[in-house]
């Protein structure tokens, strides 16, 4: 296959990895909904049956099991459509990765995709996608699927309309193995921080709505509690992955591309500030009185400077490229690209 | 974990009445205040508030023109932006004082806790309590066999699963294990130190250089003149620069043609001789992005490229008073570059002192862009020398030469001089190909543009202690994972025997169990499970 025959597919892929996670993103509301019924259906049951013995022993017998007929149906058809909807997310992100694999093929030499802001982004959004599905059963994160395809597709199209560049080869300074592995890494904590920070949305919102006593019986958010060591245990996951990213092979690679292993730039700073900030919500949750919300809200903030790192700082550093010191030499040699590249994410 | 905050209050908290602190125990009190988590959980959240104005302020160390800019921009801003150290928010003195109040609540928390550690890792895991079922994680369940059987099924399944067990109670058993996640966190803890040492140690005996070498040029000899741009530590001394000198004899790019990524570079190359001290071996060496060479401590990186036209400059009387490669600073990818010549001390055709300078664009491949309209624009197809030409602007008068003021040698001061004008008024535009040569008007003299050489940026620096920073990391992160992923458990089994309700003595044997997790980052009720089915399997 042809280069440009692997850069069209990368395309189609991305679109129909888009599509099929639209349909999911459907079935998944669809399965939200049934359940809602399911939940009402129920609780109707239990009031009922709490009213009285009397008022059930004295109606007939068909009546009631046509109730629990109607109900038993829902909840397979909510069962079923929970796990069309994982299927299809599995399948959508199968045809995602073809669209990565494309992407690479297609550069040559063949290289990883993330060369640009577009790549980086379909490759994230990938990441959050796989790391949901291989936890979503250890975890019990089935409810949370609308809220991570929905995140997913949204960011997928950003990428597509607003970032899509055509495939280009890496320029000499990100021809490094350590950029492979500073970036997958990169890629992988922003996956987990992403999952982390949905939760700890979540984990705020409810609070909000009055927390577990607020809550809608039967509603299938869990309990504050495990949302709260839910969150922790996978950004204690990303935390360490973040480190080896920005902390070991970002500067490993500096060193080796710019000769300064840390240089105090934006793109550095803010790797730092949202490392800073993990920190600070891993101690809030062994300490009294920071537990719980603010812990929640110290990872919202992580999540918030983590992603402007990656787009916010992008367009604040093109915006000053006429300078004729020394610094902005690099950019001949170490990124030719205009808007500095995940080369330094 | 939480001990560190728990801490008993300070022994006797002195018979004085209250808001009467004597010296002592403020400095206790204040020590105590540090140290406490939640100040630096305070603090971490101050450093990195304190990190966000570096970012958006351009800084002095990482690129200074642009600071001078600024200054120029913002006149007003600029003196309260320098008492507040904004230019340079990495060395002030508050982001300082953030880290270094950072580090002492470190140190301070850690020295106590690693006595605390030696003593808890000795220690035998606590008796059971009274009430297991007062535990969280709970469960309990009756058995035909006897206590004995029970606590020794329980002492073999929880040893086997690496618990440290208590053997001196006779209705239950004590276990615990996960006593390394506490040095793991004391590791990382430790090494955020150890990384900080390193850090500050290489700034401080550390330097940085850069300097444009022209391809085929002069030799660079390693002392601090050589350079354009020379950034010591303070305590980094002009002999500590390893001596050696190099030159840069032939410079190779590989440029893509075909596809989308036509115009890029794939490949840099500078084939470059050295010697190391005065009198070494002469050695060669490619140096590539991503490939340095190190001499001694002493590392050089190749981290630019560009040109510099031959321009030679002769006045009214027919004398060279410029000559030679002019660096030319690259604007963007396709190697359009910047550039200028300042020309002084030669005589104009009727012998007045005159001074000429140049200003203009170099374009390596150029082309008329046919852009539909009457006007072509002037492009540059390709970034390779392919078909340069030189487009400059004449100035003369006075150019600011004789002040003795010292010029940036990429910027042209034209306040108080005239630009040179064709007949016609308009302001004229030398186009040079490779060879040409152009009269300028009123006896001014001519200029030549010879042809073109290449020159590299290489960035050339010590930094000691970065071995010590990166195996800090690596220790930090182990200890990290450590902290994270180990989990400390205790597990408590009692069993008591039960006489039968209808006093036929056949009795049986209640078993309690419970778990605690004390980094309270875990659902236990599997583990729970999976040692309660452990337990009731009939031993083999
Ligand atoms: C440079 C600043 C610091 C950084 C980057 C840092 C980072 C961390 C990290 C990542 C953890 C792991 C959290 C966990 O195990 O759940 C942790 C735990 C801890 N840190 Fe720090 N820390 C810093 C300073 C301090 C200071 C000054 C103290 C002393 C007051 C401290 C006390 C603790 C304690 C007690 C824990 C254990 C919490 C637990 O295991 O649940 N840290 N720290």
């Amino acid at each position: 296959m042809s280069n440009t025959a692997w850069e069209a597919l990368s395309n189609q892929a991305v679109g129909a990895a888009g599509i099929v996670y639209f349909l999911a993103l459907i079935v998944l509301i669809a399965e939200w909904a049934t359940h809602r019924q399911v939940v009402v259906a129920e609780t109707a049951r239990a009031t009922e049956g709490a009213r009285g013995g009397v008022a059930l022993a004295v109606r007939t017998g068909g009546d009631g099991s046509g109730v629990d007929v109607d109900a038993g149906a829902k909840e397979r058809r909510s069962e079923f459509l929970g796990r069309l909807g994982l299927l299809l997310t599995a399948l959508a992100a199968a045809v995602h990765f073809v669209a990565l694999l494309g992407r690479g093929m297609a550069a040559d030499p063949n290289r990883v995709p993330w060369g640009n802001m577009y790549e980086f982004t379909i490759s994230g959004t990938f990441i959050v996608a796989l790391i949901y599905l291989v936890l979503v059963r250890k975890y019990s994160l089935e409810w949370m699927a609308p809220l991570v395809v929905a995140f997913v597709v949204t960011t997928m199209m950003v990428g597509v309309i607003w970032l899509h560049a055509p495939v280009a080869p890496l320029t000499e300074a990100l021809n490094s193995y350590w950029l492979v592995i500073h970036v997958v890494s990169a890629v992988i904590a922003t996956g987990g921080f992403t999952i982390g920070g949905i939760l700890s949305i979540v984990y705020l919102v409810k609070q909000r709505r009055g927390g577990d006593a607020g809550a809608p019986p039967g509603s299938r958010i869990p309990s504050l509690a495990v949302l709260d060591r839910t969150a922790y245990r996978v950004h204690s996951f990303a935390f360490p992955v973040w480190t080896f990213a920005v902390l070991i092979t970002g500067p490993i690679w500096a060193h080796e591309a710019w000769s300064r292993y840390w240089n105090w730039d934006p793109k550095e700073v803010w790797a730092f500030i949202t490392w800073v900030v993990y920190a600070a919500y891993l101690h809030a949750r062994a300490t009294a009185g920071w537990k719980g919300r603010n812990a929640a809200i110290l990872a919202c903030v992580g999540l918030a400077t983590l992603w402007f790192n990656f787009i916010g700082i992008n367009y604040f550093s093109t915006s000053s490229q006429h300078s004729y010191a020394g610094g902005e030499l690099h950019s001949v040699v170490v990124s030719s690209d205009a808007s500095p590249g995940p080369a330094d994410l | 974990m939480t001990d560190v905050q728990d801490r008993p209050e300070a022994p006797a908290a002195d018979r004085r009445r209250a808001g009467e602190l004597g010296p002592r125990e403020l400095a206790r009190w204040s020590w105590r205040q540090l140290t406490s988590m939640r100040t630096a959980l305070v603090l971490l959240l101050l450093l990195a508030l304190a990190a966000v104005p570096g970012s958006i302020i351009p800084q002095e160390g990482v690129d200074a023109l642009k600071v001078s800019q600024w200054k120029a921009d913002h006149p007003g801003l600029t003196p309260v932006y320098e008492r507040l150290g904004l230019f340079s928010v990495y060395d002030s003195a508050w982001f300082s004082a953030i880290y270094l109040l950072l580090m002492v609540s470190l140190v301070g928390c850690i020295i106590p806790r690693t006595f605390h550690y030696v003593r808890a890792i000795r220690a035998e895991p606590p008796v059971a309590p009274r009430n297991l079922s007062r535990l969280p994680d709970h469960t309990s369940y009756a058995t035909d066999a006897s206590v004995e059987e029970v606590l020794d099924r329980a002492r073999l399944v929880l040893g086997r699963r690496r618990y440290r067990l208590r053997l001196d109670q006779d209705d239950a058993v004590s276990a615990e294990k996960g006593y390394l996640r506490e040095v793991g966190n004391l590791l990382f803890h430790l090494s955020v130190i150890v990384v900080l040492v390193g850090f500050a140690y290489g700034s401080v005996f550390g330097y940085q250089g850069g300097v444009i070498v022209m391809v085929d040029g002069p030799p660079f000899s390693n002392t601090a003149a050589s350079y354009d741009d020379f950034d010591p530590g303070s305590g980094f001394g002009a002999d500590d620069l390893d001596p050696f000198s190099f030159t840069v004899d032939d410079f190779d790019i590989t440029w893509l043609t075909k596809g989308s990524g036509a115009g890029t570079a794939r490949e840099f190359k500078a084939a470059m001789t050295y010697r190391e001290g005065t009198d070494g071996e002469e050695k060669t060496y490619d140096l590539r992005v991503n490939h340095p060479l190190s001499i001694g401590n002493t590392d050089v990186f190749l981290i630019g490229h560009g040109y510099a036209p031959r321009i030679t400059v002769r006045d009214g009387q027919g004398t060279v008073i410029y000559d030679g490669p002019t660096v030319f600073l690259p604007q963007d990818p396709s190697f359009l570059s910047f550039g200028v010549v300042k020309a002084a001390g030669g005589l104009s055709a009727d012998g007045t002192k005159t001074q000429v300078g140049l200003e203009g664009l170099l374009y390596p491949t150029f082309y008329l862009a046919d852009n539909g309209t009457a006007v072509r624009t002037p492009a540059t197809l390709f970034p390779a020398l392919g078909n340069p030409l030189i487009s400059m602007s004449v100035y003369t008068g006075d150019l600011g030469l004789d002040d003795g003021v010292p010029q940036s040698v990429y910027l042209l001061d034209t306040t108080k001089a005239t630009q040179v004008l064709k007949p016609d008024g308009k302001p004229l535009r030398l186009d040079l190909s490779e060879g040409e040569t152009a009269q300028l008007p009123d006896g001014l003299g001519s200029v030549t543009f010879d042809g073109v050489q290449p020159w590299v940026r290489v960035q050339i620096s010590q930094s000691p202690g970065k071995r010590v920073a990166l195996a800090g990391v690596v220790l930090a992160l182990i200890g990290l994972c450590g902290s994270l992923f180990l989990r400390p458990r205790r597990v408590w089994v009692r069993a008591r025997r039960r006489e039968g309700d209808e006093g036929d003595g056949e009795g049986d044997t209640m078993v309690e169990v419970a778990l605690l997790d004390r980094s309270g980052g875990a659902d236990l009720s599997d583990v729970l499970d999976e040692i309660v089915s452990e337990l009731q399997k009939e031993p083999r």
